[in-house]
């Protein structure tokens, strides 16, 4: 196709078309969907004008499935089959989550991922996650008027492979085509630093509703690089309504509460929190099941001290950070406020003291990820726009494999700028060996058994050799999206295993394939119908093409040569005609092939023509 | 957009082969090639395209973090030369520099157990001056005298300091957490 542009300057390109992109904030509390129209981002709100949702999600026994707000208004009379904070639960067992006790969920330990058992069945924190991803894309689609060609779906910066995968495959399920995976931080450091024309050295101080990150950006000439990345993929808002709730269990001399108590004394502990933030006391009231009522006032002061040692917590991975990127206060120019907890005074205060400077808080921290998430949604789709930006982000965890005696090797470390690859030779360690396991892990501690597990595959048919003798190299490559691929060969037979990173955390590719096939019938009917129409327009752009070329220099083929070509045109709007993308992608491919020839004729008689003016890159 | 993996990682940032470097000259010829080829560019191209973008985007960066860091950079020119640096199998060294590494050694474990992160960071700072007297030593060396054997023996000791200085930092860690 390329050899065709390049010898009629004269033509005009394809008309500019705007595609439909979005980005999507996946949060603990509340989810948020954005786009770029007429050069600015906006959140699209609801049929009654509210720009979050809720991450709720309620199933009911007849398989009704209810996101949002009205899950939400369920989950004091409903807890079990009412999922709150579902992100905590992606790529995580059972035996990861500190406090299974204090929620109301029944678990269901899968290998990997934990499942929960609800009245419509056990769902895996990717199908509820896929719920509230096609609340969303359907919103984004009745508001925009048109179907999505892609999203953006944001994640921790902290979060490991296991979970950005368990992301990306709740987005497939919801039929979304994932542009990219983005890191919160950076896309609220889009969003912020473009608004702000902001040059130098920025932290994003990202606190959400069950998540932490903290990044150390270098903003340069449109080029936004992560220099260090660290947090808590396990801490947020909600340990805060958790504190408050223990205090009034505490106070009000509770034990032994049921679900409904629970959930109902949370809800108040959240609203007091909220309230807070504004106000130097509340009053929390509340009627338990029982009977029993609830009647406490919680002062300012009270509140910060039974939740300073969480404020603390976040420090740590700050400090963390500015060593990774061998950075000390002083050098920090800003820093950004991200996330609703980021409200709470007596967070800002603390970060403002490390800092020595007043924290950024002039952008609403509940949309500012869904905005920057927006923007690199259609720069990816390819609308052009008036900024110009670069996006380089890093991996947060280093990635390693299992050597003898359960020692984590490091392989790629942590902080490394994606995408990155790194390769590691090993041997064999007995006589005749002729296969070897190879475990990847991840994170930061020496032992194994302290990393978090991502896969283990084997390398079969190794020749036998003396140990020592094989030379085996495992290769890492990480993408853009900050998942893993790994692949092995051993150099002396060339003999090759390699997987993408996925089956250690329970959802193997054929469950997903049997989750999209049941819940997303008609899903797939839109997938194939939007791979016929691509596959139309690429035909009958190269038949229109072709035509375009013969009309110029037709004089370049004899009669035969002319002939086949035509017959292939034809063969190919035949084609188009008919329903089978298949059919169309090969008779396109047909004409490609019959065409090499006049291509390569067309593009000689140019050059004689002296059309010098064209890049010798644009045709390869 | 066609990509040279032919080049070395000097010829790909179009800087001369040699130990000084213009930092600033490598981060701006870096963010260029960013520019042009990372896979956010290539996103809404065929899945080939992305596959080179993602290659030559890899190999970018995996150059820019070998010549951005001395030890690297010095390691990287020695191999460019046929030299091997023999880092794991050379452990013949000064025996005043060896002496020196294991009172810090020790110093470290003394720290460590004490649980004082400021002299721990302030141990890593007087390794950083060291390290920074053997970056102009490797500099004098390769770039002036090209002396490869000596070469490989900064590198060595370079090599040395570095995993002093993870290891004061993996304890700094442990006693942040």
């Amino acid at each position: 196709m390329a050899l065709f542009q390049i010898a009629e300057p004269g033509e005009a390109p394809a008309p500019h078309q705007h595609k439909l992109a979005v980005g999507i904030d996946l949060g603990t509390t509340n989810s948020l969907v954005a786009t770029v129209r007429s050069g600015s981002a906006a959140v699209l709100p609801d049929e009654r004008g509210r720009n979050l949702l809720p991450s709720v999600v309620h199933y009911a026994a007849d398989g009704q499935v209810t996101v949002g707000h009205r899950a939400q208004a369920r989950q004091t009379e409903d807890p079990r089959n009412t999922i709150v904070s579902v992100k905590r639960f992606m790529g995580r067992g059972v035996k990861d989550l500190p406090d299974s006790a204090a929620t109301p969920y029944r678990f269901v330990d899968a290998p990997g991922m934990l499942k929960l058992k609800t009245v419509a069945g056990e769902k895996s924190p990717v199908e509820v996650s896929a719920d509230i991803l096609r609340t969303l894309k359907q919103r984004a689609e009745a508001s925009l008027g048109g179907e999505l060609i892609g999203a953006v779906i944001t994640v921790p910066a902290y979060f490991d492979d296991a979970q950005r995968q368990a992301t990306k495959d709740a987005a497939t399920l919801a039929g979304l085509n994932v542009l990219r995976l983005l890191n919160e931080p950076t896309a609220a450091a889009v969003a912020y630093g473009l608004d702000n024309g902001a040059e130098g050295i920025y932290v994003v101080y990202d606190l959400g509703g069950g998540t932490f990150d903290v990044s150390i950006l270098k903003l340069s000439r449109g080029v936004f690089e992560v220099l260090a990345t660290s947090g808590d993929s396990a801490l947020g808002g909600d340990d805060f309504d958790q504190r408050i709730y223990c205090w009034i269990v505490e106070q009000a001399g509770l034990s032994l509460l049921g679900d409904h108590d629970t959930r109902l004394l949370l809800t108040r502990a959240r609203e007091a929190k909220e309230t807070l933030s504004e106000h130097d006391s509340t009053r929390i009231t509340a009627k338990l099941q029982a009977g029993t009522v609830i009647d406490l006032e919680l002062n300012v002061e009270t509140f910060e001290a039974i939740t300073h040692t969480l404020v603390q917590k976040t420090i740590n991975p700050v400090r963390k950070a500015l060593r990774d990127a061998r950075l000390g206060v002083q050098d920090v120019k800003g820093v950004v406020m991200v996330g609703g907890a980021t409200r709470m005074p007596h967070v800002r205060r603390a970060v403002g003291e490390f800092f020595a400077c007043e924290p950024l808080t002039n952008l609403d921290p509940d949309k500012v990820v869904a905005l920057g998430a927006a923007m690199q949604a259609n720069a990816l789709a390819g609308n052009k726009s008036e900024d110009e930006w670069l996006l380089l982000d890093v991996i947060p965890l280093s990635l390693g494999l299992e050597t003898m005696g359960g020692l984590a090797e490091k392989v790629i470390p942590r902080n490394s700028t994606i995408p990155t690859a790194r390769a590691q030779d090993f041997t064999t360690y007995k006589d005749g060996q002729t296969a070897m396991a190879i475990h990847v892990v991840q994170g930061e501690r020496e032992l194994v058994a302290d990393c978090r597990s991502l896969a283990r595959f084997e390398l079969r048919g190794i020749p036998p050799m003396a140990a020592g003798a094989a030379r085996i190299r495992v290769t890492f490559q990480v993408d853009a999206d900050g998942l893993l691929a790994v692949s092995a060969r051993e150099q002396s037979t060339g003999i090759e295993a390699s997987i993408a990173v996925k089956p250690s955390y329970g959802l193997a590719d054929e469950e997903i394939a049997r989750m999209l096939q049941d819940s997303m019938a008609h899903a797939s009917e839109d997938m194939q119908a939007r791979s016929l129409a691509e596959a139309r327009v690429e035909g009958e752009g190269l038949a229109t093409a072709t035509e375009l070329a013969l009309l110029a220099d037709g004089a370049l083929l004899n009669e035969a040569e002319h002939a086949a070509v035509a017959t292939a045109i034809q063969a190919l709007r035949e084609a188009i005609a008919g329903a089978d993308a298949v059919l169309i992608r090969d008779r396109t491919e047909a004409l490609n092939h019959a065409t090499t020839e006049f291509a390569g004729r067309r593009m000689d008689a140019a050059v004689k023509r002296g059309l010098t003016g064209q890049k010798l890159s644009a045709l390869g | 957009m066609a990509f040279d993996f032919s080049l070395d990682h000097f010829a790909l940032f179009a800087l001369p082969r040699r130990f000084a470097l213009d930092k600033g000259g490598l981060e701006a010829a870096y963010r260029d090639l960013q520019v042009l080829y990372h896979p956010d560019r290539a996103a809404a191209l065929a899945d080939a395209d992305k596959r080179l973008a993602m290659q030559a985007a890899t190999r970018v960066n995996e150059a820019f973090q070998v010549l951005k860091s001395p030890l690297g950079r010095a390691r990287y020119l020695l191999q460019l030369a046929g030299v091997d640096t023999q880092e794991e199998t050379n452990t013949s060294m000064p025996v005043d520099f060896l002496m020196q590494q294991m009172a810090w050694r020790e110093q470290v474990a003394e720290t460590r157990a004490a649980g004082d992160v400021s002299a721990l960071e302030a141990l890593a700072q007087t390794l950083q001056g060291e390290t920074r007297q053997l970056e102009l030593a490797l500099a004098d060396c390769l770039d002036v005298q090209k002396d490869h054997a000596g070469g490989a023996l900064l590198v060595r000791k370079l090599r040395f300091l570095e995993k002093l200085e993870q290891e004061i930092g993996d304890a700094i860690e442990v006693l942040l957490d």
